[in-house]
């Protein structure tokens, strides 16, 4: 099993025409992703290699039975192409794009409440299952597939890091989820704690936190009351100075709040087994996941 | 993006949010030239930077006479101001706002922002206005008033009651201060603000609503579409390696240690600067190179680094996604040649192409420390910079 997608996921690229989105889209593809659809605007009815080219996100859904999205729409464009795909009922909807306005973002999530899609990102690698579906942008060879061990992270590049570290370990994911970088975003650290400890195959939990916000504290909290899987957890950003934008919008310390060792002292204070060492993250999990 | 405060102020001025009478000065003959327009005293002399706690720093005073606003705005601007958001190296102040004097019954905090966690537009509101709202915040929460705003709705009238009760605002100025919200919010949307501040916001004696200060600063990421603001961009505020780094899209921030690093991610950069520490020194720089860097961002990445002189080694962590390790190797083999690299260099690569990218690397004949793990890498260069 694994959580959010899996075989039977039937995905859509909005933006498929684009050079981001055409290069990304045949990666899925080569992956083993059903890509079902793509959508441009303008280019309805043309194909990018096999795959038919809409017009709108409705008529992708209509005639292709596509469930899920990837959001390769530039920035300036993303939130409406995101609003477009829930308004469609796409069950999932994952958005790469980074850069998207905050305040975009602010509306696109009051839109999506009450509305039945799932949104994760925007400003995220994405999601894999390995070895059955690859959503996004992450380089699919380092991954393990078979599970047990279920990976959730705000960051991209550190989420390859850690997973790259558990497969030399010869730890397999049943999923690994990046939930962006942004301030305002979809998907958060709780709702895919909530499916890991649902899905009967992921036996462990690793969380890859970041300065900024008070995400993690909530994870945390969430953990002590919901959680009784082993959980693993990193928080980059130990020596970032305060009030300023490290890269990411949402990474960013202001007043006392959304520190690193603040994070760190609420996970720690959660059972969270907590690597203090980057480089050493594979050896931690290996012991605690044994 | 921040702006100054007078900056902020003409915005205000636009949006018919009250200020005081005043206007920029670069030297004490404009100063004084603005007070005698001003025809009254005291004026207060500001100092403009891009930092809060100005006050406490001694960047705010007030002038009773022509002389003073001559004295105190020779002292002023030169300075090098340092206050707790400066860090300890403080800022040279090149500009002041001089403006009229108030008689000041109450002075009250007021913000708005977007709030992260319920996604809405949050505003902020207190009687304990002017400089200690920070520990005010910390040390009474309670003393702080929080109205919620689904942006899809917009601002209705009862939000802005909520803060005026809460703030006990007496009949007089409840009507004034109401419209002064509405524009304040209309000004936040309008401009994709990410902080909208007025500490203090004063009550006169005269039973008027006006903004003392004004805060102003703008989300980035929509620049695109608020052109106009872009000309309030003050350079001189900014460091001049991360400007230079800014015209190659280069995310740089320049701290105080002596390892540069160059990192793909954001969230991978924040951690090879924890692990540079953890290996014993200090790292000298924030530096993403993003996701699609090109050869060339790569060598204008590494010139920047070079151009810090408290760097003495430096340590290269790419974990290839869509940045393959053969591009990366290809900018580090074109910068070393260009540059010329005068520190020593540890690469730890790891990804798409990564056996092409260490090809290039072996074959290139330059001196470069190749690690096998983060860990490694971090070890290799603290001895290093240790060693010299």
């Amino acid at each position: 099993m694994s959580i959010f997608v899996d075989k039977n996921t039937r995905l859509m690229v909005q933006g498929i025409t684009g050079k981001e989105g055409q290069f990304h889209a045949r990666q899925c593809i080569d992956y083993g992703t059903n890509v079902v659809a793509g959508v441009t605007p303008g280019k309805g009815g043309q194909k990018m290699d096999d795959v038919p080219v809409f017009n709108t996100v409705k008529d992708a859904v209509r005639q292709t039975g596509a469930n899920c999205s990837m959001v390769f729409v530039p920035p300036a464009f993303a939130a409406d192409a995101i609003m477009e795909a829930t308004d469609a009922g796409v069950d999932l909807i994952v958005a790469i794009t980074e850069g998207i306005p905050v305040m975009d973002m602010v509306k696109v999530k009051n839109y999506l409440k009450g509305a039945g899609s799932r949104l994760i990102g925007p400003n995220c690698p994405g999601i894999i299952t390995p070895g059955a579906c690859k959503i996004g942008i992450m380089p699919g060879p380092i991954h393990k597939p078979g599970g047990p061990i279920g990976v959730v992270s705000r960051s991209g590049t550190l989420t390859y890091e850690v997973v790259h570290q558990l497969t030399l370990k010869g730890i397999g994911q049943t999923t690994c989820i990046g939930i962006g970088g942004d301030p305002v975003n979809g998907t958060n650290f709780i709702d895919c704690l909530e499916a890991f400890e649902k899905d009967s195959d992921t036996s462990g939990i690793v969380m890859v936190g970041e300065i900024g916000g008070t995400a993690e504290e909530q994870a945390a909290e969430f953990i002590i009351q919901h959680v009784t899987k082993p959980v693993v957890g990193f928080i980059a950003g130990l020596t970032a100075p305060p009030g300023r934008r490290m890269g990411h919008a949402g990474a960013i310390i202001s007043g006392s709040s959304g520190t690193a060792q603040g994070k760190i002292d609420a996970m720690k204070a959660a059972g969270i087994h907590i690597c203090e060492n980057l480089g050493t993250f594979g050896e931690l999990c290996a012991e605690v996941f044994s | 993006m921040k702006i100054h405060e007078y900056q902020a102020k003409e915005l205000f001025k636009r949006y018919n949010i009250p200020i005081p009478k005043g206007s920029v000065a670069f030297n004490p003959d404009e100063a004084g030239k603005i007070a005698g327009d001003l025809g009254q005293f005291p004026v207060v002399v500001k100092a403009q930077i891009h930092a809060g706690g100005r006050g406490k720093g001694g960047g705010v005073k007030l002038a009773g006479s022509m002389d003073e606003v001559a004295t105190i705005s020779g002292d002023i601007i030169g300075m090098n101001l340092v206050t707790h958001q400066t860090g300890p190296e403080g800022r040279i102040v090149k500009k002041v706002l001089v403006e009229q004097g108030l008689n000041i019954a109450k002075e009250l905090y007021l913000s708005i922002i977007p709030d992260r966690e319920t996604a809405k537009v949050v505003i902020m509101a207190s009687e304990a206005g002017g400089m200690d709202i920070e520990e005010v915040a910390a040390a009474t929460p309670e003393k702080i008033i929080k109205v919620y705003i689904d942006p899809l709705m917009g601002i209705q009238p009862y939000h802005c009651r909520q803060v005026a009760f809460g703030l006990n605002m007496a009949p007089a100025v409840m009507k004034p201060f109401v419209a002064m919200l509405s524009s304040l919010y209309r000004l936040f949307m309008d401009y994709d603000c990410s902080l909208v501040e007025i500490n203090p916001l004063v009550i006169t004696a005269e039973q008027t609503v006006i903004a003392l200060d004004a805060k102003v600063d703008f989300d980035d990421n929509a620049l695109y579409r608020h052109k106009d603001i872009l000309e309030y961009r003050d350079i001189d505020e900014e460091d001049p390696l991360e400007v230079e780094a800014s015209k190659f899209n280069l995310n740089y921030i320049k701290l105080d240690g002596n390892v540069g690093n160059m990192v793909n991610g954001a969230g991978l950069a924040m951690a090879t600067m924890d692990i540079i520490k953890l290996a014993g020194a200090e790292p000298a720089n924030f530096l993403d190179v993003g996701g699609g860097a090109s050869a060339e961002m790569v060598e204008n990445g590494f010139r920047i680094m070079l151009g810090d002189e408290n760097v003495k080694g430096i340590l290269i962590n790419i974990f290839g996604g869509i940045l393959r390790c053969d591009v990366l190797a290809k900018g580090v083999v074109s910068a070393a040649e260009k540059v010329g690299i005068s520190v020593p260099v540890v690469v730890r690569m790891e990804g798409t192409n990564v056996e092409e990218g260490r090809k290039i690397l072996a074959d290139s004949g330059l001196n470069l420390i190749t690690a096998a793990d983060m860990k490694d890498a971090a070890q290799k260069v603290a001895q290093f910079v240790a060693d010299k």
